[in-house]
């Protein structure tokens, strides 16, 4: 079923209105439906938020191509950003979508039903041998499922190769979240948490650390495998096709300021319970102007130890990094390149 | 830009830091772990003790106090003090010698390490030559006599340490003219023991360890007599007119043997075993001391029957027909006389025997009639049962102070009334600024009241629970109910007594109020006992209360400890605290947090189920609340009982072990013995390491969760009058934390004082906070609208504190684990954090408020956190502002108990424990600072002082 209709595209309006207009056309105003549409280089792109729905309509060229599905049997796997296989018949994609009902390798679901579990950070400031791992704890139930153990790393010191004591990852709980990013191994080196170097602490203190940090655990570690490596120069490899251009300056800023409110968020979950009412959160205290100076202070204090990713955060913007899909680095190492700054964690 | 501005760089806050906040430790308290070697000299009237780990004690009069350590930590074996002067030697069990003096500087005297030497032999000689097995510091005061174990005397020049070769004795010079038949027996001695004659500084006596002991002459280089022993020595004594000497010996004997002019082979006078006829153990050393009545005094150490007594560690007194064998609970390590050393006394008349046992300092007074025991102002065994928990309560009203004294006197009445007779050196330090108490809860069920004030630390009352309770105690245990007639008449002496009858009277918690005298102490099986304080002996009933904390919870089934059974009917109790009331928590596990409230005759108790409030006034229970989480079954089966049996059995068996090395080292005359101990200690620590490299320890990352074991266990109880609902009026609340991170607000009603027995005191629960970090609450404080701490209960009303600001809005400060918040209020929003945990890896262990004055200005002083760290680190940390101000490493971070027992005092001091029987003490303030600060003056000597030859030392040589 097609239908055509026309939208003014200085004032796209809101997603939810979009919806509605569009169940409305279709005249399905109880039924749950997927939105997507084609982007300038073919690919079927979700529609579900404000931005990305206002992203839809800027690209427009003229004309918007729209896809709804039905919620229950939608295929979720039509959507994506990066199907090299896709890449080679565009049109077709475009126009048969249901195509590629029959073997999705991927299937990647709606980002509108979670959140984001993990993503690597800061690769435009770290050494390629390092890897900056994020894990969001909230939104799922999955244990956090690491171990950490002594050991010894050797070093280069002006005196030569010396052995240093070292902190490194034991073990993987089978389910949990540190196996199912697949950012960390067993023999991976820590070297920071939260932007804390991690020399000269003791194994309990960093357990301390990470624990304390568990609702947004940022590590640095060394790969004990140093092959997934992520390579800086994405210019130079291969299959760099992306549309990074559309998608970076939207799409990272967003995590950036994510970060923070997240980082404040997760320590902020305080919950109170008066008179045996409602659980609720404590709302942050609006400060009265005698304590501010030490509050700046304070801040001040929070946002120097946070160096390890604040400024990063703000690069990211130039370079072009982001959050990656580890995994699907994983399975594709040759295809390094994929750098887009989207959104797609698992 | 911003984050260049590094916090805390206001240079006028920098200032007043410098002002307001120095570490220092200061003086450490209690008796020495370890102690090994004693030493004593009667003329600066001090007394010095060496420790295992190589630190050296010296003691005087009360306050003066010194304290070194050998570089090398090695095992203090002897201590001689140079005759007449600020010197002393220290022998080490690595050989070495050390040279120690106390130097004036600004007033004040230090101890100091002078120069250290080790005695060498020719090359290829083996090393047990030149090994020293006896020292004696001479009367001359320029040479040291090193008996070795090849049974040479080396000569050392002082302070230089040069050995004058051409003045030592070799065993072969000491062998000459003996009679043939006895010389073949006994060849390769080492020398046991050097005695210099008491009138004639040119004769020193050699005992060899097979019984020769020989008179040399030290200007002739030749000897002088023989006394041919024929059993193997272990000790010798001069008689003060240098007449006589005394030997004794390995098979429990002991002989008298003249010195004469004449060259006749000198026979013994006496030989006697006293606890003869049977196998008796060592004598292993002996006293000879004159008395006007000319009855002498014989006293020396060891000797019991093998068979039936071999076990015990006594010293025997003979004095005429009076004989007492005092027997210590633990080992003797060395004692002296302490008796006039005036040289022209005629006679010793001693006042005074001094006895270092391995865990306490016993000093018996040999001047009155039944030689009591002299209570000793310091050097307190604060471990006599094991330290449980400690408070601090600073500036103790006078009132409250006296009535605590007089209490305790009451309880001292056997003690000797003697000064305490080490007395040299002069006290400088000023008076203590105010009467501090430290009370120590005890596994016995006891708590002591120490004076905390000064230097010394001193016992005022000691209070036993235990009363309360019926205990299967022991009655034959006591030691001290043998008859008249018993052989031989031994006496049970010192406080040092480790075994615990029952390890449920535990205390736990204290917590005591200075203004009013009540006192709530709180122990291992869930017992909450509150107390008055009275003058008088009195007799009456503890009413008794019980605490359901599981009330709602079904199915449960606590697997722990019983509760202790309780007397029934009325009990005595002795002047002091006087128990009125008896919580017990049901099921009986540990009291982990106890608050009382004075004012409203509140207390307030919490176990690892949940807490309670309980009303000592109307003798009421006012509410219970259960904290547990359904999943806790760990808590509910009470692990800690089984926690507590394995840290007992490992008590036990590091007992069996710390037995066996004391038996193993007894003798080091055996050679390579410590040698292989060391070996097989090296052998074992390799072994313990490879283990550790096979499999690596691990730790578990995980996120904690409502579902945690042991979330329920009540952490921190705190009361307080603030707005907890309004702000337009406040009211009473009791705050708990738990260590799942849940915060309680009860609002509590208590009737006016006029009503106060009429009407119930009322709860109810206004306020549960969870923070989602979910990290151990292990402190809740209220600010007032000022900023500042609500004063203590009766703090306003006994006019010590201004009362708290009402009109500004409060703050609530919740101290967890891994963080700092503080919340407004009446309206919970978080205000500030403090992160301490996720930016530096450390764990909040305790938290106080303190106080801290500007040494500068006596008008300045500031309120600030005091936090000690799983790390061992001091933070001072500011309020309101949670601005971190200083950090001070403090403990070392493997030294858990350390950590687990200090204790901070309201003005910035605090302490914890270094051994189980020491205290360090520490300042974290500018202004309150107690360290000992004492001056030792060189006494006058007369012009022709040598006559004064009978000052020489007395040794602690074995």
């Amino acid at each position: 079923e097609f239908r055509r209709f026309s939208l003014e595209r200085s004032k796209p309006g809101k997603f939810e209105e979009f919806y509605g207009l569009l169940q409305h056309v279709h005249k399905i105003p109880n039924v749950d439906v997927l939105v997507g549409y084609t982007d300038i280089h073919g690919d079927l792109l979700p529609i579900n938020n404000d931005d990305n729905y206002h992203k839809a309509v800027s690209t427009a060229n003229p004309i918007l191509r729209i896809f709804i599905q039905r919620k229950e049997d939608a295929d979720y796997s039509a959507f994506g950003t990066d199907t090299m296989t896709r890449k080679k018949n565009v049109l077709a994609n475009v126009l048969r979508p249901d195509n590629h009902k029959k073997k999705p390798h991927l299937v990647i679901s709606m980002p509108q039903d979670f959140r984001p579990v993990s993503s690597i950070i800061d690769v435009d400031i770290l050494p390629e041998t390092h890897r900056r791992v994020r894990l969001y704890k909230y939104g799922t139930d999955k244990p956090l499922g690491f171990y950490i153990r002594d050991g010894s790393s050797v070093r280069v010191t002006p005196q030569g190769l010396e052995k240093v004591p070292g902190i490194f990852i034991s073990r993987l709980v089978p389910g949990g979240l540190a196996q199912s990013t697949g950012l960390l191994a067993v023999n991976d080196e820590v070297l920071e948490v939260n932007g804390i170097e991690v020399s000269g602490k003791s194994l309990d203190q960093v357990t301390d650390m990470m624990i304390a940090n568990s609702r947004n655990l940022i590590i640095t570690v060394r790969p004990a495998n140093q092959r997934n490596n992520v390579v800086r120069n994405s210019r130079t490899s291969g299959s760099s096709g992306q549309s990074t251009e559309s998608s970076l300056p939207s799409s990272t800023p967003n995590i950036v300021t994510n970060f923070l409110q997240g980082e404040e968020e997760s320590d902020e979950e305080d919950i109170i319970i008066e008179d045996s009412g409602e659980p609720q959160q404590i709302p942050k205290a609006v400060h009265t102007s005698e304590s501010l100076e030490s509050l700046t202070q304070m801040e001040l204090l929070q946002e120097s130890t946070q160096n390890g990713f604040l400024p990063s955060s703000e690069t990211n913007l130039n370079h072009s990094a982001g959050s990656i899909n580890m995994e699907y680095e994983e399975q594709h190492p040759n295809h390094k390149s994929l750098e887009d700054g989207t959104i797609i964690t698992l | 830009m911003r984050r260049f501005l590094r916090p805390g760089h206001d240079p006028v806050r920098e200032r007043l830091k410098r002002d307001l906040f120095q570490f220092n430790k200061t003086v450490e308290h209690g008796f020495p772990h370890q102690p090994s070697a004693l030493g004593y000299s009667p003329f600066l009237r001090l007394m010095a003790i060496g420790t295992r780990s190589g630190a050296i004690k010296l003691y005087g009069a009360p306050g003066v106090e010194f304290m070194g350590l050998h570089e090398e930590n090695n095992t203090v074996m002897q201590i001689h003090f140079i005759p007449d002067q600020c010197q002393l030697v220290t022998l080490l069990d690595d050989n070495s010698l050390h040279l120690w003096s106390l130097k004036q500087h600004g007033g004040a005297s230090e101890l100091q390490e002078e120069r250290r030497f080790t005695l060498k032999g020719p090359p290829g000689c083996p090393p047990s030559a030149t090994q020293v097995t006896a020292l004696l510091a001479h009367s001359s005061r320029e040479v040291l006599y090193l008996g070795t174990e090849s049974g040479s005397v080396f000569v050392v020049e002082l302070p230089s340490f040069r050995v004058l070769e051409d003045r030592t004795v070799p065993s072969e010079a000491a062998l000459q003219r003996v009679p043939e038949d006895y010389c073949n027996r006994r060849s390769c001695e080492l020398v046991e023991a050097l005695r210099e004659h008491p009138k004639n500084p040119n004769q020193i006596l050699i005992g060899y360890s097979r019984g020769l002991i020989v008179l040399w002459d030290l200007q002739n280089s030749q000897v002088t007599h023989h006394f041919l022993g024929s059993q193997q020595l272990e000790n010798l004594y001069w008689q003060r007119d240098g007449s006589k000497f005394i030997s004794c010996h390995y098979d429990g004997s002991y002989t008298q043997w003249p010195v004469s002019n004449d060259n006749r082979q000198p026979e013994p006078l006496e030989n006697l075993v006293p606890y003869g006829p049977f196998p008796c153990k060592a004598i292993s050393k002996i006293y000879w001391q004159t008395t006007k009545n000319g009855l002498p005094y014989i006293i020396f150490q060891g000797g019991m029957p093998r068979a039936s007594y071999g076990d015990r560690h006594s010293i025997s007194v003979i004095h005429g027909s009076q004989q007492t064998a005092f027997d210590f609970t633990s080992r003797v390590i060395d004692f002296f006389i302490i008796f006039s050393s005036e040289p022209t006394a005629e006679f010793d008349d001693p006042s005074a025997m001094v006895v270092l046992a391995e865990e306490e300092l016993v000093v018996i007074d040999l001047k009155s009639a039944g030689w009591p025991a002299v209570h000793p102002p310091y050097l307190a065994s604060l471990h006599c049962s094991a330290i449980t928990c400690s408070h601090h309560v600073s500036n103790i009203p006078l009132k409250l102070w006296e009535r605590i004294i007089s209490a305790g006197s009451k309880q001292n009445v056997h003690y000797s009334n003697m000064p305490w007779p080490i007395d040299g050196g002069t006290n400088l330090a000023p008076d203590p600024p105010q009467r501090d108490l430290l009370l120590t809860g005890h596994e016995d069920g006891t708590v002591r009241f120490w004076d905390a004030s000064g230097v010394c630390l001193h016992l005022l009352y000691k209070l036993s629970t235990v009363r309360v309770f019926l205990t299967d105690a022991d009655p034959n245990d006591n030691m001290n109910t043998l008859g008249e007639d018993e052989w031989p008449p031994l006496r049970k002496v010192g406080t040092f007594d480790p075994y615990s009858d029952d390890p449920r009277l535990g205390i736990q918690k204290i917590y005591l109020c200075k203004y009013s005298g009540y006192l709530a102490v709180a122990g291992t099986a869930g017992q909450v006992l509150v107390m008055e304080l009275n003058d008088e002996d009195a007799e009456h009933v503890v009413d008794h209360a019980e605490a359901d904390l599981l009330q709602d919870q079904e199915g449960y089934r606590w697997k722990g400890h019983e509760k202790l059974k309780t007397r029934d009917g009325p009990v005595r109790f002795e002047a002091g605290f006087q128990p009125f009331v008896l919580v017990q928590c049901q099921p009986p596990a540990v009291v982990t947090s106890l608050a009382l409230h004075s004012e409203w005759k509140l207390v307030a108790f919490g176990t690892s189920h949940g807490f309670g409030l309980f009303d000592h006034q109307q003798k009421r229970l006012v509410f219970v609340k259960c904290t547990l989480h359904p999943s806790d079954q760990l808590a509910l089966e009470g692990p800690l009982s089984r926690v507590k049996s394995l840290k007992k059995s490992l008590r036990q068996s590091f007992r069996r072990i710390r037995r066996s090395r004391v038996s193993s080292r007894k003798r080091r005359g055996a050679g390579g013995n410590t040698s292989e101990v060391q070996e097989a200690n090296a052998k074992f620590d390799q072994d313990a390491l490879q283990e550790m490299e096979l499999a690596p320890v691990q730790r578990k990352i995980e996120a904690r969760s409502a579902e945690d074991s042991f979330t329920g266990f009540v952490r921190t109880l705190y009361f307080a009058d603030t707005f907890l609902r309004d702000s337009s009026r406040h009211c009473p609340s009791l705050w708990a934390g738990t260590n799942g991170g849940t915060v309680y607000a009860f609002c509590l009603r208590v009737p006016p004082a006029e009503r106060r027995m009429d009407e119930p005191v009322r709860a109810e629960q206004a306020k549960e906070i969870q923070l989602m970090h979910r990290a151990p609450v292990v402190g809740i404080l209220v600010l007032d609208g000022r900023s500042t701490p609500l004063p203590e209960p009766l703090e306003v009303a006994h006019d010590l504190s201004k009362s708290p600001d009402m009109q500004g809005s409060h703050q609530l400060l919740v101290v967890s684990e891994e963080q700092l918040k503080v919340f407004t209020l009446p309206k919970v929003s978080s205000k500030l954090k403090l992160k301490l945990t996720a930016l530096e890896g450390c764990r909040v262990r305790k938290v106080t408020v303190a106080n801290f004055g500007s040494c500068r200005t006596n008008d300045y002083s500031e309120n600030d956190l005091a936090v000690l760290t799983n790390l061992g680190d001091i933070q001072i940390i500011s309020l309101p502002f949670l601005k971190l101000q200083i950090r001070y490493p403090c403990i070392r971070k493997e030294d858990v108990s350390g950590i687990a027992s200090c204790v901070f005092t309201k003005y910035g001091q605090g302490f914890y424990l270094i051994s189980p029987s020491e205290f360090e003490r520490f300042s974290l303030s500018t202004k309150w600072l107690v360290e000992p600060q004492c001056v030792v003056d060189v006494p006058e000597l007369t012009s022709n002082n040598h006559v004064n030859n009978r000052s020489g030392m007395e040794n602690a040589t074995r």
